[in-house]
C-alpha cells in the first residue's frame, strides 16, 4: 500500500483579493521507503505541492483533489489528528535553516522541541538529539547544542535541521530545495548525510528540486512539475535513456554534461510557465519544438506508459524518434540565457 | 564583548546623572535676581538672606558650592527645605513608598494589559480593527485627562474605588492607588499594545514559526515561545520611551488624585519655590529614569543573542 | 530657517509628488485629521467671533447650568460660559505646542545641519549633549524651569522647546549625514558654492519632510504636555482658559456631579491629539513609500 497518495491534486490561492490555482493537476503515489523527486522551475508548483502535504499553505489556499497518508485524508484531519501527524509521522527540512530555524533560541531548545512537546522527558529528548547529531556529522553535539544558530555555519544548521526532522522517527520526509541556500561547498556534504539517514531508516521522501541530476541521484523516481500540472513521472534509473516528456528532456539537454563537450549549453527556448498562466492544449506547447495541432487544442491526460506516466499526445512517437537520433535535446532550439 | 558593552552603557549613564545634576544644580543660578532671595521665598527678611547667603556659601565658586551638595547628596543629605526648616530627606521618607507602588503598579497594568491587548489584536483579527481604534484614543488620552474620566466613573458614579489619597499598607493602598495606576498607565498600555501587536506581526510571517507550526508545536507554544519570545526583543529595545513617560506622568497623576508621593510634592515644590526640594526631587527622578533606562539597555541585550555576539 | 515657511512649501511639494500615486490626498484618514486640525486653528484664530458669550464673565446666580441656547454646554461654577471659554481656550493651548514645535525644530535643524555638516568633533559634542538631554523628562525640566523663572507660558515653553530638540536632532542628523554623502554635495563645494547656501538649497529641502511628519507628531506631545503643566497650576494663570486649566479648575466640581468642564476641555485635548498623532503617523507612512 502507498504511504502517501496523491489524487488530482490542485490548489488554489489567495492573490489580490481572488483565488486563482497555482497547482492545477497533480496525482501520484509513493511507496513505503520509496522517494520522488519533485522537479520543475520556479512556479511550478512543486512546492505547494509538498507543504500541501503537511497542510502548510499560505492563508486563505484551497485544496481540491485528495491527500492521503496511509489511508487517511490529509485535508480533512482535524487540528488534533493534524497535530499528532506532524508530531509523529511526517517532516519537512525547509530550504533557508537561517530562516526557519528561530535564531533567539538554543539549537538544543530547537532539536528537541518537537519531541518535548510529544510528552518526552526532556532529559531522553536530549540523549536522542545528541546521538542524532553525531549520526549527521557534527562532532561535539553537547556544545553546539548550547550554541546559537548564528553561531552555527549554513551547512551545520541544515544538518540540525536534517537531526530535528529525524528526532520523530518520521514516516515520511518532506525535502524542500534543502541544499538551495548553501554554499556550493556544503550541498553535497549535507545532502550525502540526508541520503544516508533516508536509505538507513528506510524513509519515504518526497524531495523537491529544481535540479534533475541531484534528484536522479538520490531519487527513486521522478515526478516533473510544469506551470502546476504533472507532466512525467518515471524511474530515475531510466530518466537519462528514455525521458518521456520534451520537457523533462529539455531539462536534460540543458544541463552541463561532465562527459559530452559542447560549444553551448541547450536551453529550452521562452520562459517558464507559472500555474497561473495555463491555457488551452497542452500546458508545455508553446515552448515545445514537437508541438502540432493537437497538442495546442487539446489537454494531454497522464497516462502510463510502460513503468512511467506521462502527459504527452506525442510520447511514443517521440521516444521512437529520439532512440534512432539518439541525441539528447537536439530537437531544441540552442538558445543561451533564456531562461528567466 | 557582552561585559565591554554593560560598561559602556553604565559609563553612559555616569556621564548623563552627572551632567544631569550640574545642570539641576546650575539652574537656580539662571534665575534673574539673588538665589538667595528666590530660595528664602517673597517674603524674607534681610537678616533672614543673609543667612541663607552664608548657610549655602553662596559667596564661594559655583563648583565649590556644587561639589558640596553633591557630595551631601551621596551621603544622603538632600539638603534642607527652607519652606519647612525640615531636612529634604526626612520630607521624602514617607513620600516615597507611595510614587515606587503607584509607578509599579502601573508597570504592571501596562506590561500585562499592553501584551495581552496587542497580542490579541496581532492573532485574531477581528478583534484587531477595535483594538486599533480603542489604542489609538488611548494613546492621545493624556493621564489627567484619564484621571477625571475615572474619577467621574468610577469614584462618583459607581463609588468603587476611593479618588483621593494614596492609602497605608498594602491593601489600601492598592484600592486607592488602583484608579491612578490605570490612569497613569492607560497612554502607555495603548503604546505598548500598538507596539506588540507590530512586533508580533512582523513575527508571524518569519519563516521559523512556519518551521514550528510545521513540527506540530501546540498554538500556545508557539505564541509563547516563538512569537511573544522574539517580539519581546523591539517591544523592550523601545519601552526606554515608557519609563520617561511613567516617570513623567507620575507627576500629573498623583496631583490629580491627591496622592502624597514624590510627583505632588515637586509640583507643590516648585509653586511655593521651595528650591532645595525641586533640585532634590527633580534629580532623583532623572536618575531614576537614567538608571531604568540603562537597565532595560542591559535587558534588551540579553534577550538578542544575536546583539550579545554584536558585541564581541 | 524652518521656522513656518520652509516645512509649509515641502508640505506643497509632498502633497505633489503623491498626487501622481495618488497616495495623500485620498487618503481619508489625512483628510479628516487634517480637517479637524484645520478646524480648531480656524477657532483659535477666529474665537471673538465664534464665541457667544465673554468667556471670563460670571455670573454667580447661573452656575453650573445645563447646555441651553444662551449657553451651547452650559456655564461652569462661576456661571461662565463654557463653549466660550473653550473656543477661547483653543488659542494658548494650540499656540503653547506651535511655539514649542517651531523653536525645537529650528533649533534641532540647525544643528543637526551643522552637526552633518561639519562632522568630527562639533557633530560629536552635539549628539552627546542630545544624549544627555534625552535623560531629562520634559515635564520635569519644565517643572524645574518654573521654579526658577515662575509660572506662565514662557518658561514651560522654552524649557519644552529645549527638551524636545534632540529628537528633532537624532532624525534630521542621520537624514542630512545620508545626504551630506552624496556625489551633488560635493560636486557643489568644489565649484565653490558656499557651505550656507548648500545647507539652505540643497541639504534643508531634503530634510523637510522629515522635519515636517517629526513636528507634525511633536506637535501632539507638546500639547498633551504642555495642557499636564496648565493642569497643575504651572503654566497660565487663571483666569486665563486654557484646556489644561480648565481640567483642573473642573475637577472640584466632579465630586458635586458637574464633571463637564473638565470632561469637554479633555476631549478637546484628545481630539486635538488624536488629530495630530493620525496625521504624523499617516504623513510617515506615506513618506516611507
Amino acid at each position: 500500500m502507498a504511504i502517501l497518495h496523491l489524487e488530482h491534486l490542485a490548489i488554489d490561492l489567495q492573490t489580490a483579493g481572488r483565488l486563482r490555482r497555482v497547482v492545477h493537476d497533480v496525482t501520484f503515489r509513493l511507496a513505503e521507503g520509496e522517494a520522488v523527486g519533485l522537479v520543475g522551475e520556479s512556479g511550478a508548483g512543486k512546492s505547494l505541492t509538498s507543504r500541501a502535504v503537511i497542510r502548510l499553505l499560505p492563508d486563505g489556499a484551497r485544496v481540491h483533489g485528495a491527500i492521503l497518508m496511509e489511508g487517511r485524508s490529509i485535508t480533512d484531519m482535524s487540528r488534533e489528528s493534524l497535530r499528532s501527524y506532524r508530531l509523529s509521522e511526517v517532516a519537512m527540512i525547509f530550504q533557508d535553516p537561517r530562516a526557519h530555524v528561530n535564531p533567539v533560541r538554543r539549537v538544543g531548545d530547537f532539536l528537541t522541541e518537537a519531541l518535548v512537546e510529544r510528552g518526552e522527558d526532556r532529559k531522553k529528548a536530549l540523549e536522542i538529539v545528541t546521538g542524532l547529531l553525531a549520526t549527521v556529522g557534527i562532532e561535539d553535539a553537547e556544545r553546539r547544542m548550547r550554541q546559537y544558530p548564528h553561531e552555527l555555519s549554513g551547512g551545520l544548521l541544515q544538518r540540525v535541521m536534517i537531526a530535528a526532522a529525524l528526532s520523530i522517527s518520521p514516516k515520511l520526509l518532506l525535502a524542500d530545495e534543502p541544499t538551495t541556500a548553501l554554499d556550493v561547498t556544503t550541498q553535497s556534504d549535507v545532502m550525502v548525510h540526508l541520503d544516508a539517514q533516508r536509505r538507513g531508516r528506510g524513509l519515504a521522501m518526497v524531495f523537491v528540486t529544481h535540479d534533475l541530476e541531484l534528484a536522479i541521484a538520490v531519487c527513486d523516481r521522478i515526478a516533473v512539475l510544469y506551470a502546476g500540472h504533472l507532466v512525467e513521472d518515471s524511474p530515475a534509473a531510466h530518466l537519462h535513456e528514455k525521458a518521456l516528456h520534451p520537457y523533462t528532456r529539455g531539462l536534460l539537454a540543458s544541463r552541463p554534461s561532465p562527459t559530452l563537450r559542447r560549444e553551448r549549453l541547450a536551453a529550452i527556448p521562452g520562459r517558464p510557465l507559472s500555474g497561473l498562466e495555463v491555457q488551452e492544449g497542452c500546458v508545455f506547447c508553446s515552448r515545445c519544438a514537437h508541438a502540432q495541432e493537437r497538442c495546442q487544442k487539446e489537454r494531454p491526460v497522464l497516462r502510463e506508459l510502460g513503468d512511467a506516466r506521462v502527459a504527452c499526445h506525442r510520447a511514443e512517437e517521440l521516444l521512437e524518434g529520439g532512440r534512432s537520433g539518439g541525441a539528447d535535446g537536439a530537437e531544441f532550439e540552442v538558445r543561451v540565457g533564456d531562461r528567466g | 564583548m557582552i561585559l565591554r558593552l554593560v560598561a559602556g552603557r553604565l559609563a553612559m549613564l555616569a556621564v548623563t546623572v552627572a551632567v544631569a545634576s550640574i545642570a539641576i544644580y546650575g539652574a537656580l543660578y539662571l534665575a534673574p535676581g539673588n538665589p538667595a532671595t528666590l530660595l528664602a521665598g517673597g517674603h524674607a527678611t534681610h537678616a533672614e538672606i543673609r543667612l541663607i547667603t552664608r548657610q549655602l556659601k553662596l559667596t564661594e565658586p559655583f563648583f565649590t558650592r556644587y561639589w558640596d551638595w553633591l557630595f551631601g547628596l551621596l551621603h544622603g543629605n538632600l539638603g534642607e527645605s527652607f519652606l519647612y526648616r525640615e531636612p529634604v530627606a526626612s520630607l521624602l521618607a514617607p513620600r516615597v513608598l507611595n510614587t515606587v507602588f503607584l509607578v509599579t503598579y502601573a508597570s504592571v497594568v501596562i506590561v500585562v494589559g499592553g501584551l495581552a491587548l496587542g497580542l490579541a489584536s496581532a492573532l485574531f483579527k477581528r478583534l484587531g480593527m477595535g483594538i486599533t481604534i480603542l489604542t489609538g484614543v488611548g494613546l492621545a488620552t493624556p493621564s489627567f485627562v484619564a484621571a477625571i474620566i475615572l474619577i467621574t466613573l468610577f469614584a462618583v458614579d459607581w463609588k468603587l474605588f476611593p479618588v483621593f489619597g494614596g492609602g497605608a499598607g498594602f491593601v489600601d493602598r492598592l484600592d486607592h492607588l488602583t484608579l491612578p495606576a490605570v490612569a497613569l498607565a492607560l497612554s502607555w498600555l495603548a503604546y505598548t499594545s500598538q507596539l506588540t501587536r507590530t512586533a508580533v506581526e512582523d513575527e508571524v510571517k518569519k519563516e521559523h514559526v512556519e518551521t514550528a507550526r510545521g513540527r506540530g508545536i501546540a498554538r500556545r507554544h508557539i505564541v509563547t515561545r516563538h512569537l511573544l519570545r522574539n517580539a519581546m526583543i523591539p517591544i523592550s529595545t523601545v519601552s526606554g520611551i515608557t519609563v520617561a513617560g511613567l516617570i513623567a506622568g507620575d507627576v500629573v497623576v498623583e496631583q490629580a488624585f491627591g496622592v502624597n508621593g514624590l510627583g505632588s510634592f515637586l509640583v507643590s515644590s516648585a509653586l511655593d519655590k521651595d528650591f532645595a526640594s525641586v533640585q532634590a526631587v527633580a534629580l532623583i527622578l532623572v536618575a531614576t529614569f537614567v538608571v531604568v533606562n540603562a537597565l532595560v539597555d542591559i535587558w534588551s541585550l540579553f534577550l538578542d543573542p544575536r546583539l550579545r555576539a554584536k558585541g564581541a | 530657517m524652518a521656522g513656518t515657511g520652509t516645512p509649509l512649501l515641502s508640505a506643497a511639494g509632498l502633497l505633489e509628488e503623491k498626487r501622481a500615486g495618488g497616495g495623500l490626498l485620498r487618503d481619508p484618514v489625512v483628510l479628516v485629521s487634517t480637517g479637524i486640525i484645520v478646524l480648531l486653528v480656524v477657532i483659535a484664530v477666529f474665537a471673538p467671533f465664534i464665541a457667544t458669550a465673554n468667556p471670563d464673565s460670571s455670573n454667580i446666580l447661573a452656575v453650573n447650568e445645563a447646555p441651553s441656547a444662551a449657553h451651547l454646554l452650559g456655564t461652569d461654577s462661576l456661571g461662565r460660559d463654557l463653549f466660550s471659554r473653550l473656543v477661547y481656550g483653543a488659542r494658548l493651548s494650540l499656540l503653547g505646542p506651535a511655539l514649542i514645535v517651531c523653536i525645537s525644530s529650528a533649533a534641532g535643524t540647525v544643528l543637526a545641519l551643522a552637526a552633518a555638516w561639519f562632522g568630527g568633533f562639533f557633530d560629536q559634542m552635539v549628539s552627546r549633549a542630545a544624549d544627555v538631554l534625552f535623560a531629562f523628562p520634559g515635564i520635569i525640566f519644565a517643572i524645574v524651569a518654573v521654579s526658577v523663572f515662575g509660572r506662565g507660558l514662557v518658561a514651560p515653553v522654552i524649557a519644552l522647546a529645549i527638551a524636545a530638540t534632540p529628537y528633532v536632532l537624532r532624525v534630521t542628523r542621520s537624514v542630512a549625514l545620508r545626504q551630506r554623502r552624496l556625489p551633488y554635495v560635493a560636486a557643489c563645494y568644489v565649484e565653490g558654492v558656499p557651505a550656507w547656501r548648500i545647507g539652505l538649497r540643497h541639504l534643508l529641502p531634503n530634510v523637510a519632510p522629515i522635519i515636517l511628519v517629526q513636528a507634525t507628531l511633536a506637535f501632539g506631545y507638546a500639547l498633551v504636555t504642555l495642557a499636564a503643566i496648565s493642569y497643575l497650576g504651572l503654566g497660565v494663570q487663571p483666569p486665563s482658559a486654557t484646556w489644561g486649566l480648565m481640567v483642573a479648575t473642573g475637577q472640584a466640581a466632579i465630586l458635586g456631579g458637574h464633571p463637564e468642564q473638565s470632561l469637554y476641555a479633555g476631549v478637546m485635548i484628545v481630539l486635538a491629539v488624536v488629530a495630530f498623532n493620525l496625521l504624523g503617523n499617516r504623513l510617515a507612512a506615506h513618506l516611507e513609500t
